[in-house]
């Protein structure tokens, strides 16, 4: 494992970058051209005037949700070694499965207690 | 390294690009000819370049099907008003289908599509081999969201808004139990037959001589497939773009090939995600598992065949790839669309929780397999060199 | 080509670290920030750090970035109010800077073989004296991680416990009984 294994993924992410950066500058020249007007700068609300704010307050329901997607994903990002190396602990007689559990136990109390407080619900 | 040597893996990557794109166009056609199968009509049926019908005999077979619709539409995009409204926040308007595309694209770097063989050892056909894959492509498909999310902000407009809003919380959600439905596989993967000690996708695949994964462990295999439809917004989840109570979600305000950047970014996703599920499940090139009693040939028959075995083998995975887009597809049109909270619930409070399941019950069973039948037999060696 | 990779990468870190600073509109800031977060995981790949990378775009980049733009896009702010700094902030700013260049200063004049850069980038001595490979492959965090770290490994997992704990406390309001109240109407 190298760090010159690693070339054709800066390839691909500047080939990638480079070919849709060429599409949309291809649609830009090639598009028909069109005055602007008075509608056209509005935002679409199925052709009534906008009303209110464009970006209205939303529940905070989706911060929780976020806040919980971080702590969830750091257990994973934790057990993703584990996973690595699991057999052949095993097979080496390094104790690995119950050490493990007991992680994942207090992962699935956390969870349980999500449950239970209704921080999972999502109420209608 | 020398500049041949980059020059090659610029045109291999430039190959796959292409190679990627035209399946994403056609997934397109076929999305609308599978929906008109499905509903009793013809769909596109007519689109072809002109004057080919008077080909002689191939001419009747080269219109058929629409055959030339990706590339009608392609030119229609080009050609068709750029517009730039007047109310959105312009920089960001412009640079988030580039930001929705990339990812997508980016990921195809370390999945392997087939494999060629030197004096029977097994070398994956991949643009980048290394050690970190899955985990690559989680986390670079992870990035996808700050498209979504950009180009609601940017549209300054309120159901793009609430559509970038609901898809964001939604893909997150889903990434969670995408990520843990994959550590049973890399368990299992692992192992003493196979050597110990990456996440390569080659390793998984070359773990799946025996048996498929998706066989053994359809729990995680069923917890993969449903988050990747939640990944790429397919339709029993696609919250960002519902478009009874959304008009067009997230890129409502776009017009011409900004809005087909999103779309073929869609489809590009749903291409690379069912390559991925049948990397790791499925077998990936493999033709069959042995089960172990069948012969060895017969999980790569073409093993023998020098550089004609390797194509064989990427058809045969893009083959297997097609079968899954056409799953989707054929989802897209038979279930109805979950509400929000159901899609939220289904996600925290059952997928979460049996990914977790499965993570528990295969670590339980790998254990005991292994002390009951594999650990006698392990000879040191196979653990390979201690990492660097 | 590394070394230019190394000076790119770096100049976007702190190019993308600087403009979140100074940058008042509180989502291009968030933009900054992810384009500083994603250098900073170049970084670890040119290090050879490749698990330490693929977290960096996984955790950071990929979900806490996710929070913060939901707060900025949830109590929207684009334009912090323009304040002139007071006093003590400009003191604290100065007497920061002046030791960050008496650092720099020390790094560069010492006889390196003496000064405490090279120290911090040492192997840790228990770790190789215990046996453990250590190196920057995932295999190689598994082996310390599930060994020798195996109690500050369950730490976090309690730390994350009241984490969660936490973000219930916050979100619902609590009743005397110890049951949440239920929430009122939300729009999205």
């Amino acid at each position: 494992m190298e760090i010159a294994d690693y070339l054709p993924v800066l390839i691909q992410v500047l080939l990638a970058a480079a070919l849709a950066g060429a599409i949309l500058m291809a649609s830009h020249v090639f598009g028909q051209r069109a005055r602007g007007n008075y509608i056209k700068d509005k935002a679409y609300e199925c052709g009534l005037p906008m009303e209110g704010n464009p970006h209205p307050r939303f529940g905070v329901k989706f911060y929780v949700v976020a806040m919980l997607f971080i702590l969830f994903d750091i257990e994973a990002v934790f057990l993703i070694p584990w996973a690595l190396i699991y057999r052949e602990f095993i097979a080496s007689h390094i104790p690995i499965l119950w050490p493990v559990m007991f992680f994942i136990g207090i992962l699935v109390l956390g969870l349980a207690y999500e449950m239970k407080k209704k921080g999972l619900e999502w109420e209608r | 390294m020398d500049i041949v040597e980059i020059l090659l893996k610029i045109l291999f990557a430039i190959l796959v690009v292409v190679v990627i794109m035209t399946i994403a166009a056609y997934s397109v056609l076929a999305e609308r000819k599978v929906a008109s199968w499905i509903q009793g009509r013809v769909g596109p049926n007519r689109t072809a370049l002109p004057g080919l019908s008077a080909i002689p005999v191939l001419g009747r077979f080269l219109v058929r099907m629409g055959m030339w619709q990706p590339l009608a539409d392609g030119v229609k995009f080009l050609f068709k008003e750029d517009p730039l409204p007047g109310h959105v926040k312009k920089w960001y308007y412009c640079l988030a289908p580039v930001v929705a595309l990339v990812p997508s694209l980016s990921t195809v770097a370390v999945l392997p599509f087939g494999a060629y063989w030197v004096n029977g050892v097994e070398y994956p056909l991949v643009l980048a081999n290394v050690d970190i894959g899955i985990l690559f492509i989680l986390a670079i498909s992870s990035l996808t969201v700050y498209g979504i999310v950009m180009a609601g902000w940017a549209a300054n407009s309120k159901y793009p808004y609430f559509g970038s809003i609901r898809s964001s919380a939604q893909m997150i959600s889903y990434e969670l139990a995408m990520g843990m439905s994959v550590i049973p596989v890399f368990m299992w993967a692992n192992g003493p037959a196979t050597g110990f000690g990456d996440l390569t996708l080659f390793g998984v695949v070359a773990a799946q001589k025996d048996l498929w994964l998706g066989i053994w462990m359809p729990l995680p295999a069923f917890v993969f497939l449903v988050s990747l439809f939640a990944e790429t917004n397919r339709l029993p989840f696609d919250m960002p773009e519902s478009e009874t109570e959304l008009v067009g979600g997230f890129h409502t305000e776009y017009g011409s090939f900004k809005f087909g950047l999103f779309f073929v970014g869609e489809y590009a996703a749903m291409a690379i995600g069912s390559a991925v599920f049948v990397v790791l499940f499925l077998g990936g090139w493999n033709f069959l598992p042995t089960f172990g009693f069948l012969p060895d040939w017969v999980a790569n028959p073409w093993a023998t065949w020098g550089w004609f075995g390797s194509v064989v083998s990427v058809l045969f995975f893009i083959g297997k790839t097609l079968t899954f887009i056409f799953l989707f597809i054929w989802v897209r049109w038979t279930l109805p669309r979950f509400r929000y909270d159901q899609v939220m619930n289904l996600g925290w409070k059952y997928l979460v929780p049996l990914a977790v399941a499965s993570i528990i019950i295969y670590a339980i069973v790998i254990a005991l397999w292994d002390t009951a039948v594999t650990v006698d037999h392990i000879k040191p060696e196979t653990f390979g060199p201690a990492p660097q | 080509m590394e070394n230019f990779l190394f000076y790119l990468f770096s100049v976007l870190t702190i190019l993308g670290a600087l403009l979140l600073v100074v940058n008042r509109n509180a989502v291009n800031g968030a933009m900054f920030m992810i384009i500083s977060l994603i250098g900073m995981a170049a970084l670890f790949l040119l290090l050879e750090a490749y698990f330490l990378f693929i977290l960096q775009i996984l955790v950071y980049a990929g979900a806490v970035m996710v929070l913060f733009l939901f707060i900025v896009m949830l109590i929207d702010v684009e334009k912090g109010p323009k304040t002139r700094p007071d006093g003590l902030t400009i003191a604290a700013s100065i007497v920061g800077l002046a030791l960050l260049l008496l650092g720099i200063i020390a790094v560069f004049t010492t006889d390196s073989a003496t000064s405490a850069l090279p120290e911090v980038t040492k192997l840790p001595e228990a770790a190789s004296a215990a046996g453990i490979p250590f190196g920057t492959s995932v295999r190689g965090y598994g082996y310390g991680l599930f060994t020798k770290y195996m109690l500050p490994f369950q730490v976090t997992g309690f730390l994350l416990l009241i984490a969660m704990i936490g973000v219930i406390v916050v979100s619902k309001k609590i009743t005397a009984s110890g049951d949440a109240e239920k929430e009122g109407p939300k729009k999205a």
